[in-house]
């Protein structure tokens, strides 16, 4: 009976979670779809981080750059090779999954601050490498998909008809985002209820006890940062696929920040909360710059809700510290 | 032929020579205890027999063939389980995922059985962080147990317990030998429990193998007996 009733109560959630999907884009303005394709851009990339960061306990500063690697994956694909730009995202994500793995090697050696500080030495040096191969990247200017390549963009004409149903651009781009998002969110929650899941955890958790139990750390390891990458890297196309233009603007550090605040935020170690961590790291700037225009204002307003939410949410901001200790601390008294 | 065999195996920390030519051996289906003073180098052997430490010489056999090349996460697969001296949980799991992870690499037997053996069934659902130590140090046990090991290493396994419990493992370790036809390597720094369990026992004293023999007979060693007086820990 209790078991029916939380059976009941999981469906009418997951249900109540579609319908809001379905409909969200027909009760705000079209423009304004468009920012909510951009939450689930985030949102992506931060399932993606906390399978990472929150389940195997390994920090990355480094996303914002693995997304780059999907954005210029796609945006290479679409102008150069005049692909389709829908068709590029499954690449996209190889291409990062791929970069996530040769990332998750030398981090093999590295835990705690030190890899948060490694990755972001990769977030720091990644836009100018995209300057530095002009000849792929397009260099300062990047790539753009409407004067290279627009017959590639899906929604040029600004409507877009998929099995006999239109819908403008700007809803096409909030569906195949968030489409792409439930389903990687519904995986990676296969995932952590599962044996990998467990595994994941057990690194997390204690190294020495995971090693005896017979898991491979290097292996699980570099799994955790190419799953992760895939991820990245499909965010980054879809936030290619949306601007039609990659630049290294887009994608210096920054980003890389924005997407450990999301996961944090939203709760490391947890799924459920990561919308909510993508609505932040969308509309907090948003919503800073309603308050004040002036930069200085604004940056303080948006400087200060995210200590306001870490100390509003204190298993969130404290749970993250005890990650950010643990594998640092194991590290230390483990070293042969 | 012994199941597992350390030959002259040396590993120094610094200047410290934590194991010095170090040579024991474990017979298939024996208990045999590994006693020392405190820092004699009884959880380096655990580290350097498991592959968590690489041993700077010497040979580590098992069941005829050679550990050094096998990898940590290897160990268990070859059927060589361990508990911690200081017990080495995963926070965030409960005790029926611990037992999991025990099955992760090699199957013993089926996970509810052990966690019945051990005592600690009831307890299934909850966080084993969150148990006694002395459930806690069980559920470890049964972790190990949980890969059906041929050789279970036992590091200090009464450390912490009560007096009542401390009874019980004697008892405990036996049963385990007899019921999963194991071979049991039982680190302990307290000589009781040893005494009563082990039919073998070797003594380290500052790295180096200063005895063997039956609990008797390095009981009455001049060897031992200086080790054990000459420090406070006796
Ligand atoms: N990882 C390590 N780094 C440095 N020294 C160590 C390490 N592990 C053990 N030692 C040293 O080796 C010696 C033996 O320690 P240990 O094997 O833990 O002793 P026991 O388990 O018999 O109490 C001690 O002097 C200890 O300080
Ligand atoms: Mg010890």
């Amino acid at each position: 009976m209790r078991r029916a009733l939380g059976i009941g109560a999981w469906l009418l959630t997951v249900a109540a979670g579609l319908g809001v999907f379905l409909v969200l884009p027909h009760l705000v303005s079209d423009f304004h779809s468009r920012d909510l394709a951009r939450a689930g851009v985030f949102f992506i990339a931060i399932v993606g981080l906390n399978l990472l960061t929150g389940y195997t306990g390994q920090i990355s500063l480094g996303h914002g750059a693995l997304m780059a690697i999907g954005g210029y994956t796609t945006a290479a694909l679409v102008v150069h090779e005049h692909w389709r730009d829908v068709w590029t995202i499954p690449l996209a994500g190889i291409a990062a999954g791929i970069v996530g793995f040769i990332i998750g090697i030398p981090a093999l050696r590295l835990s705690g601050l030190y890899l948060a500080l490694a990755t972001f030495g990769f977030a720091v040096a990644i836009p100018s490498l995209l300057k530095k191969f002009s000849g792929l990247t397009g260099g300062t200017q990047g790539l753009r998909f409407l004067e290279s390549a627009p017959l590639q963009v899906t929604g040029l004409t600004g409507k877009v008809t998929i099995f006999g149903h239109t819908m403008t651009q700007n809803h096409f781009l909030y569906y195949l985002t968030w489409s792409i998002g439930i389903v990687g969110f519904a995986l990676a929650w296969l995932i952590v209820r599962g044996r990998l899941g467990r595994v994941f955890r057990s690194v997390r958790d204690s190294e020495i006890a995971a090693v005896s139990s017979g898991v491979n750390l290097a292996a699980t390891k570099t799994l955790a940062f190419a799953l992760s990458g895939v991820y990245a890297g499909v965010a980054g196309a879809l936030l290619a696929i949306q601007d039609e233009i990659v630049n290294p603007l887009t994608y210096t550090f920054l980003l890389s920040i924005l997407v450990l605040v999301g996961a944090v935020v939203g709760g490391l170690g947890s799924l459920p909360g990561l919308v909510l961590g993508a609505l932040f790291v969308q509309y907090l700037p948003k919503i800073s710059t309603h308050v004040s225009g002036r930069s200085g204002v604004r940056d303080f307003v948006y400087g200060a809700a995210i200590i306001v939410v870490m100390i509003l949410l204190p298993t969130g901001a404290g749970g993250f510290l005890r990650r950010v200790a643990r594998p640092l601390t194991t590290w230390l008294y483990t070293r042969p | 032929m012994a199941l597992l065999s350390v030959e002259g195996v040396t590993r120094r920390f610094g200047g410290i020579v934590a194991v010095d030519d170090v040579s024991l051996d474990v017979g298939e289906g024996e208990i045999v205890g590994l006693i020392g003073p405190n820092g004699a180098g009884k959880t380096t052997v655990f580290n350097l027999i498991t592959r968590l430490y690489r041993p700077e010489s010497g040979e580590i056999a098992f069941a005829g063939e050679s550990l050094l090349r096998t990898p940590p996460h290897g160990v268990v697969r070859r059927g060589i389980a361990r508990t911690f001296q200081n017990v080495e949980l995963f926070g965030s799991m409960t005790v029926l995922e611990h037992v999991l992870m025990g099955r992760h690499a090699r199957r013993g037997r089926r996970a509810r059985k052990i966690l019945g053996y051990v005592g600690v069934a009831a307890h299934a659902h909850r966080l084993a962080r969150e148990l006694p130590y002395g459930l806690q140090k069980r559920v470890e046990l049964a972790r190990a147990l949980a890969s059906g090991p041929r050789l279970l290493l036992l590091d200090e396994p009464a450390g912490g317990l009560n007096h009542e419990e401390v009874e019980e493992l004697g008892g405990l370790i036996r049963r385990l030998r007899d019921d999963f036809e194991l071979t049991v390597l039982l680190v302990e720094h307290h000589m009781g429990l040893v005494m009563g369990a082990a039919e073998r026992v070797h003594v380290l004293d500052f790295g180096r193998r200063i005895a063997s023999g039956t609990p008797a007979e390095v009981q009455n060693d001049p060897a031992v007996i200086e080790a054990y007086l000459g420090t406070t820990n006796g």
